[in-house]
């Protein structure tokens, strides 16, 4: 299976029955898969005549309390993006795919991480976030579809996946098991269960033309956010004595742990810090890095995004670079290999 | 003498509120009607309302069912999620001409070509409410508004969007009536319009919209009568009253 394919497997194996979306390189795998398999499970498919009708009929769907996924990239995801805030700001669980491509424009249909701008600061209007899950396989990419909806439905947050191009074609051996997500109490706030509540209603709205209201949505959604913080995940390798971190994450994560492993034959000692969430991000391993570190690398596929978080967050006396293409070319870890010589040359040159 | 009570809000009006409607506006009358026609039909526990963005926004402040707010124009976009995870519930969408006919366009057109078992209410008073009187889609030849200083000239802008009009050129809608809010008579009309509507989604016949011509004196600049006799005279011959498409009359075939 491809990983579209794997995705949506995964999804349906947790339980999603319903699907929205709209046709957009290089995701389209994963409508397809659902259009075929969502019906004989009993669930829905269905083509939206666009991205912002995709995201809005997800919102309506979730509102009941239901487990339904959209999926998009690029430009979709921007058209989509109004959704986003609207259903962050009525604390509707949803989980969104973006397989990322070239930007910005129509840009390219190959894979780059452009996008981590626009999902990390939520993609629409006002103060909100998605939830950001970055897989660096295929394997995590099923396990962390899996572990989105119960996300989605604990902080009552959307909750994107954050794939790309490259991991949408690639075929490799996953195992996918049912796992379905807990939905957990739902109707204290779905709609259509009027008479669960005993003649209760609920209304799930964001407009607050009141300041102090406003306000107390902001704060309501900020304290979440701070509690959502301990979601964080991230993976090391290598790094107890590092003198230096490769940062990355998704596919230049995995080809990183490549280039760790050949720097490390040669004996030098090159650590990887490989976030696994990107919101909440992992701020602590960024804050308590080891004092051996002196030199950060972000090994990106976009012109440097993720390094301004990690420059925001790394004792002031460490270096923080970017290294990566913005036109599509996936690193290699030869490539990557050869950005961390040059730094690890100059850095001796410095201290000799 | 006795004294006959000819009429009570409905018991889904919440206790105590008053509507935030200029005097005049037709909001709050096909509020009420809505009302009554849940109760009389029974469905209050089965039926989710979507707000849109516009001067109803709010509008769950005055009716008790449960209710979501919907982006501008997105309403049938939600309404197709919802029904389509809840097919034993009973979706209604309030648009007003910005959202349904502007904005909204394409949401409207493909909910309505795929046929949805959702009804619509769109409320056509040919003029933006909420921002203050701009130009609708909808807004007369000559009509004058905060963006049409000097009334509207279909050479810049085109003619108003008929919807009732284009939606029935489209195979699949089930149930398609305008009315008017223009005096007692047309507002009993109206009644029968919605309440056939609601009945076509119970029926699980499909899409059905009802477009409700109203008022909108504050931003007309016109005391109430006067909205209403302009109404009359303007909206009603450029905006036909009447049936459109009704699939059980033996209409056209789904």
């Amino acid at each position: 299976m491809k990983g579209n394919e794997v995705i949506a497997e995964a999804a349906i194996k947790a339980g999603c029955r319903y699907f929205f979306g709209y046709p957009i390189t290089p995701q389209s795998g994963i409508p397809e898969y659902m259009s075929v398999h969502l019906p004989e499970r009993g669930g829905c498919f269905l083509q939206a005549e666009s991205e912002v009708a995709a995201i809005n009929m997800v919102m309506g769907c979730a509102a009941s309390g239901n487990q339904v996924m959209t999926s998009s990239s690029g430009p979709g995801i921007s058209l989509m993006s109004e959704g986003f805030s609207f259903i962050a700001a009525c604390e509707i669980p949803a989980v969104i795919v973006d397989v990322m491509r070239g930007g910005p424009g129509l840009g390219s249909l190959y894979s780059t991480q452009g996008d981590y701008f626009q999902v990390t600061g939520g993609g629409g209007h006002g103060d909100y976030h998605l939830m950001v899950l970055a897989p660096g396989t295929l394997q995590e990419a099923v396990d962390m579809v899996q572990s989105a909806w119960d996300l989605a439905f604990r902080y009552r947050n959307p909750v994107m996946v954050l794939a790309d191009a490259f991991m949408a074609q690639t075929m490799e051996s996953v195992e996918i098991t049912e796992k379905r997500a807990d939905p957990g109490e739902i109707s204290s706030w779905a709609l259509g269960k009027r008479s669960e509540r005993g003649g209760k209603r609920s209304v799930l709205k964001s407009i607050c033309l009141n300041p102090s209201q406003m306000e107390d949505l902001n704060d309501r959604l900020q304290a979440k956010y701070r509690i959502m913080q301990k979601e964080a995940l991230w993976e090391t390798l290598e790094m107890e004595d590092a003198r230096m971190v490769i940062a990355a994450f998704g596919t230049p994560g995995r080809i990183s742990k490549t280039a760790v492993k050949k720097l490390r034959k040669r004996g030098y000692r090159v650590g990887l810090l490989r976030p696994k969430t990107l919101y909440p991000f992992p701020e602590e391993a960024f804050t308590e890095l080891p004092h051996s570190v002196r030199h950060i690398l972000s090994v990106e596929m976009n012109s440097g995004q993720m390094v301004r978080d990690i420059r925001a967050l790394a004792r002031k006396d460490i270096p923080v670079s970017h290294m990566g293409h913005a036109g599509c070319a996936i690193p290699s870890s030869d490539e990557i290999v050869v950005s961390c010589l040059e730094i690890l040359e100059k850095m001796e040159g410095a201290e000799g | 003498m006795k004294e006959v009570k000819v009429y009570s809000r409905p018991s889904l009006w919440i206790d105590g509120v008053h509507t935030h409607y200029c005097p005049g506006c037709g909001h709050g009358i096909v509020h009420r009607l809505i009302c009554e026609i849940v109760e009389e039909l029974d469905i209050e526990n089965e039926t989710i309302g979507i707000a849109p963005v516009g001067c109803a926004a709010m509008m769950y402040n005055y009716l008790d069912l449960d209710f979501i707010e919907s982006p501008h124009g997105r309403a049938p976009a939600i309404g197709t999620g919802l029904k389509r995870s809840n097919p034993d519930r009973i979706i209604f969408t309030y648009q007003g001409d910005g959202d349904l006919a502007s904005i909204g366009m394409a949401e409207i057109i493909h909910a309505a070509n795929r046929g949805e078992n959702i009804t619509v209410i769109f409320i056509n008073n040919a003029i933006y409410g909420m921002t203050g009187g701009q130009m609708a889609p909808t807004t007369m030849p000559d009509q004058v508004t905060t963006t049409s200083v000097h009334g509207r000239d279909p050479k810049l802008c085109g003619y108003p969007v008929r919807i009732c009009e284009l939606l029935s050129a489209l195979h699949t809608p089930a149930y398609i009536e305008r009315v008017s809010l223009a005096g007692p008579s047309y507002i009993m009309k109206a009644k029968e319009a919605l309440r056939k509507a609601f009945k076509f989604q119970i029926n699980e016949k499909g899409f059905s919209l009802v477009e409700v011509l109203s008022n909108c004196p504050t931003n007309w600049k016109m005391s109430p009568l006067e909205a209403f006799r302009w109404q009359e005279e303007n909206m009603i011959p450029y905006y036909p009253l009447g049936v459109y498409k009704d699939f059980q009359q033996g209409g056209d075939e789904k």
